[in-house]
């Protein structure tokens, strides 16, 4: 398959085919349509299902309900969508279930605005519905980088059976940019699902439980412990980073997403005007690369963090660099998205 | 004379005890809903949905793949499961805290949908698993821990008759409601409950079967109170009957 010249929502939902995602639940919002709109045609011809659910709570419990059959399931939503699965999204951490979620964020809180934000990192990458658990949480800055990251998300949610939440904002899902659909190495075997999905109780001779219950203490302290075990695995095996002209770099820019698109753009007029600059960008944001970003703010002279936030990222940059530089920050909010003259201007005054 | 078994545990139960109170009906359904998997043969693809409430731990009595839920979202999952593995049969089993309240929008557009499931809607007229609280089911004047006067309607509205107001859609293809609380009314509601999975098996969409039930603990009665009170205050309001029945 060549390039295509694709939008970015039906970025992620073919995405989402090509790596075997047969079936959908999801409740439109705004910035994000195009995905349920896009599943609805798409999956009957691949022989999936798309249902749209009466309610984001339904939804998140549908996926919850296919996910423990073992198949590639997927759900998508926007900030205020997000945080009614938030519920669910716990349910499903809690029974170890797998499953791809995108957030295609808009800018908050309350009903806010439907232009893009980087507003629901904490809600992300810091567990977001109650209960001590965590997401794989994955930030594309490119389409390309999205259909990329969204292939390997199923094999990543199936081998530590958790769900993955794919982090994008309303300026990747409604852009358009030429894609090319790929197999991409997950780095990851997942197992079987007929060894623990619902449905297989004949030939694997045990039933399927699937809970989240633990009324013992002991018992629950033991599945908590478990969880964290795999967060842990996580952390080892599953941060993903990008460094740009970073080597000889006096100042660092650290950004995610479409405001690492920007920062990166405004390294390239830096470096130009002989500013040593460069930029950091987290992947992953959770696992969060800590240690590589401690690394960098022994070397610079200053950290700039830059976010569609009001600095949300810039709370896990700060205790990466631990008072190893100053860390500044640059964010817009409200929808509003940082310019290029702004990043340079911010990263002079560095 | 050699002695003939007449009577045992299902096969589909497990052989444990309850956690459930005395004279607590849940004991009753469970084993009519395990007598009916096993009769209709469907252990090995029987998948259960229990959610929040005293039957949460449904798990531990019946013996098939099973989830636990949400409080109010079984439906939902039972869609899930359902639209992704039509060979199985999917049931969920619900009270009505968790039914008539919080899991309102879930129950009708499952049933709109005509989601290819079983539903079994537990009505006590009170939360019993949080210790006994005002349910949307709860009868005028009845008294709960938090209507300790007893239900105002001019507060709270009227106890809602959910199989009534679900048999209103198109999509069902059975709704019933019965009640366990004399022999020749588990018997009938044996009847439905396995009418709902037959319908399930024709493909024939929705199902409910609506059981009115016993709360001792919640209600403050002895056990025989609590079946007498089912018959002289409960049936009344919540008659017997069926309201949507496909032809199979």
């Amino acid at each position: 398959m060549g390039k295509v010249l694709m939008k970015g929502n039906e970025v992620f939902a073919e995405a989402a085919i090509q790596a075997g995602c047969r079936y959908f639940f999801g409740y439109p919002i705004t910035p994000q349509n195009e995905i349920p709109e896009y599943m609805s045609r798409r999956l009957p011809e691949v022989g999936g299902v798309y249902l749209q659910a009466e309610s984001e709570v339904a939804a998140i419990n549908m996926i919850f309900g296919a996910a423990a059959t073992g198949a590639r399931v997927m759900t998508s939503s926007s900030g205020p969508g997000i945080s009614l699965m938030q519920e669910g999204i716990s349910y499903i951490a809690g029974a170890e279930l797998p499953c791809l979620i995108v957030n295609v964020m808009r800018a908050g809180p309350g009903l806010g605005g439907i232009l893009p934000s980087q507003s629901d990192y904490f809600q992300a990458t810091k567990g977001g519905g109650h209960g001590d658990y965590r997401l794989l949480v994955l930030a594309p800055s490119t389409l390309q980088e999205a259909a990329d990251l969204i292939y390997v998300s199923f094999d990543l949610a199936e081998f530590y059976r958790n769900p993955v939440m794919v982090l994008a904002d309303g300026f990747l899902g409604q852009m358009m940019e030429s894609v090319e659909f790929r197999k991409v190495e997950s780095g990851v075997t997942p197992p079987d699902p007929r060894e623990w999905a619902v449905g297989y109780a004949k030939e694997r001779g045990k039933r399927a439980l699937i809970k989240s219950l633990y009324l013992n203490p002991e018992e629950l302290e033991r599945h908590n412990l478990k969880l964290k075990a795999k967060y842990d695995a996580m952390r080892e095996r599953e941060i993903r980073f990008e460094e740009y002209m970073l080597e000889d770099a006096e100042l660092m820019l650290v950004a995610y997403g479409t405001c690492a698109r920007i920062a990166k753009t405004a390294v390239k007029e830096l470096r130009d005007k002989g500013v040593r600059v460069g930029l950091f960008r987290p992947i992953s944001l959770f696992p969060f690369p800590y240690e590589q970003i401690y690394v960098w703010a022994e070397r610079v002279r200053r950290i700039g963090v830059v976010e569609m936030s009001t600095g949300q990222m810039l709370e896990d940059v700060l205790c990466a660099a631990a008072r190893r530089c100053p860390v500044e920050f640059y964010g817009r909010v409200g929808g509003m998205v940082p310019s290029v003259a702004e990043v340079v201007e911010f990263a002079a005054r560095l | 004379m050699k002695a003939v078994k007449v009577f045992g545990r299902p096969r589909s139960m497990f052989d444990v005890k309850t956690h459930y109170c005395p004279g607590c009906t849940h004991g009753i359904v469970h084993r009519l809903v395990a007598e009916c998997i096993d009769e209709l043969g469907i252990q090995d693809r029987t998948v259960g949905v229990a959610p929040v409430g005293c039957s949460v731990l449904l798990y531990n009595y019946v013996n098939c793949d099973m989830y636990e839920a949400a409080h109010g979202r079984a439906p939902a999952v039972a869609t899930g499961v359902k639209r992704v593995r039509p060979d199985l049969v999917v049931f969920t089993y619900q009270g009505d805290g968790d039914l008539a309240s919080i899991g309102t929008a879930e129950i009708v557009h499952a049933a709109n949908r005509g989601e290819n499931i079983t539903v079994i809607f537990i009505n006590n007229g009170i939360y019993g698993m949080t210790g006994g609280q005002m349910a949307p089911t709860t009868l005028p004047g009845q008294r709960a821990t938090t209507a300790p006067s007893g239900r105002d309607p001019k507060l709270s509205g009227y106890p809602i008759r959910m199989s009534e107001m679900l048999a209103q859609l198109e999509a069902p293809g059975y709704i019933a409601r019965v009640t366990v609380v004399q022999p020749r009314y588990v018997l009938k509601a044996k009847e439905a409950i396995k009418r709902a999975f037959q319908v399930q098996m024709a493909g024939k969409g929705f199902s409910m079967v609506e059981v009115l039930s016993t709360c001792p603990t919640g209600w403050g009665l002895s056990p025989n109170e609590s079946l007498k009170r089912v018959v002289e205050k409960v049936m009344p309001y919540y008659q017997l009957g069926e309201f949507k029945n496909v032809e199979l």
